[in-house]
């Protein structure tokens, strides 16, 4: 049985069709089970050489990704953009070029200019994926909260899922929107009016102006972080009236109707955009976020992993699997 | 187009009476029930396993482990497949250290499943045996693999292979030899 292609690169969920996203979340469910076992590595990617360029910081994705390439085998480096030869002006296309004549397999991208990915993956041979391009998409985090809702709920299909906080310049929060939409969910967005973007209801999705109508019509609230230098620049007046006017607070969650699923993609700002007793409460699947996003990182690089077709008409004349 | 070429080399009876004999003969080759591992290759050589399990529990009144295992992951030519497999299920029951695991497969062909399913089992664990249980073996080895248990010895010639069903996937129990170029 084979599955349907995936493209070379992985750039956003809005380039991939509802069965391609399907595929990658049925994909990573066996891969799940691989981090538990007592030697957490197969073989599939033995061979492959895999850069991890990040031009900016980060700590859970960087680590989500190089877990996934070390337990399925493939070689890591790393690249960070301080103390490479980007500090010393090489253009991002050099850089690629320059790895790529190392003979390397694929590139892992975080870029703080939004299409920095798509716009690598159109230069290199090397498969692309997107860890997070300014502020465009960060589909792998799309997806690891895609298979936590399904997880949690058994289906994407129907879900209400809502966005809350800072949607205008989060990357997690349009790549979310795009996977959601594609399989069915339902999706709002609640924030102050400076940091939705204008126009979201086109999309199909619902503008709550109050954290608590989000909180009654949601089965699923995806908390974002609040980027502090937001208030500096003007978006909000003070991170404790943010808090006070949308924070997800223990109280405004036991009005609700119905347990709510928690989620948010951290790092966390306990007290700012979450309290910590909703953090740490029996409905929040915060954790769950990050043991799935090895899984469907590991299913993104396995799917990716450039198969060569020519050999595979060699090898059907000389017997091949049973 | 050739009209599809489906020979029946093994019917619902004979199928159940060949699983018996395999119960039968995993029992002895284990020495009883102790020890054994029961793990069946994904996806058909699964339903097998627990076939064979459920014929051995009949029998001695105990429950026999048995577990799941997906090789593609450590397939020899993971490199060459165009569109990637979808992956199956694996489950390993509890610790392999000290057992004897009987693989369960539905056809044994080349042996490159075989010689994948052994290199899985080792990062599980360190067995004190594992054999090999196939309903088929069709010949035509490209690796040194024998199995220890034989349901049905099938010649196969160039241009055919060998389908099996089974109930729960395919709604009957049947081994067929077919030409190549029929549907599937």
């Amino acid at each position: 049985m084979t599955a349907p292609p995936l493209g070379k690169d992985l750039v956003g969920l809005e380039d991939l069709s509802a069965d391609q996203i399907r595929l990658i979340l049925d994909t990573a469910e066996p891969f799940k089970e691989v981090s538990e076992r007592p030697i957490k590595k197969v073989p599939a990617l033995r061979g492959k050489t895999i850069v991890n360029l990040f031009f900016e910081a980060s700590t859970r994705t960087r680590i989500s990704f190089e877990f996934a390439e070390k337990r399925l085998s493939a070689d890591t480096v790393n690249v960070a953009a301080s103390g490479s030869s980007v500090q010393k002006g090489e253009t991002l296309v050099d850089t690629a070029r320059n790895l790529e004549a190392m003979r390397i397999d694929m590139v892992v991208i975080r870029h703080p200019s939004s299409g920095a990915a798509e716009f690598l993956g159109n230069r290199i041979r090397s498969n692309v994926i997107n860890a997070g391009d300014g502020k465009h998409e960060h589909p792998t985090q799309g997806l690891l909260d895609l298979l936590t809702i399904r997880d949690k709920h058994g289906r994407i299909e129907g879900i209400k899922v809502c966005l809350v906080g800072d949607v205008l310049h989060s990357r997690v929060a349009r790549s979310n929107i795009w996977g959601l939409l594609k399989l069915g969910a339902e999706v709002g967005v609640c924030g102050p009016d400076t940091l939705l973007p204008r126009g979201i209801e086109e999309l199909g999705v619902c503008r709550f102006r109050r954290i608590e109508e989000a909180i009654e019509w949601a089965d699923v609230l995806n908390v974002l972080r609040l980027q502090l230098e937001r208030m500096e620049m003007g978006f909000i007046p003070s991170v404790r009236e943010y808090y006070r006017v949308f924070g997800v607070t223990a109280e405004r969650l036991e009005k609700a109707a119905r347990p709510m699923t928690i989620m948010h993609p951290g790092p966390m700002n306990r007290g700012v955009e979450i309290d910590s007793r909703v953090a740490d409460g029996p409905h929040s699947v915060i954790l769950d976020q990050v043991t799935n996003g090895v899984a469907v990182r590991m299913a993104v690089l396995y799917l990716l992993a450039g198969g060569r077709p020519e050999l595979a008409d060699a090898a059907k004349g000389a017997g091949g699997p049973e | 187009m050739s009209r599809p070429d489906r020979t029946i080399i093994l019917d619902a009876r004979a199928l159940s009476r060949a699983l018996q004999r395999m119960a039968v003969e995993v029992l002895e080759l284990a020495h009883g029930t102790d020890d054994l591992v029961l793990i069946g290759i994904q996806r058909r050589g699964v339903e097998l396993a627990e076939r064979i399990a459920r014929l051995i529990e009949q029998d001695e009144g105990v429950v026999v482990p048995r577990g799941a295992l997906d090789i593609t992951l450590y397939r020899d030519d993971l490199e060459t497949v165009g569109p990637k497999p979808v992956i199956g299920e694996t489950r390993i029951p509890g610790a392999l250290a000290g057992k004897h695991v009987v693989i369960v497969d539905d056809v044994l062909y080349t042996g490159r499943t075989v010689r994948a399913a052994l290199d899985e089992l080792a990062d599980f664990g360190r067995p004190k045996r594992i054999s090999l249980c196939v309903l088929v073996d069709r010949g035509g080895r490209e690796l040194p693999i024998q199995p220890d248990i034989v349901g049905k010895q099938v010649k196969v010639n160039n241009g055919e292979r060998v389908d099996v069903l089974v109930e729960e996937l395919d709604g009957r129990d049947e081994v067929d030899l077919v030409r190549q170029g029929a549907p599937t």
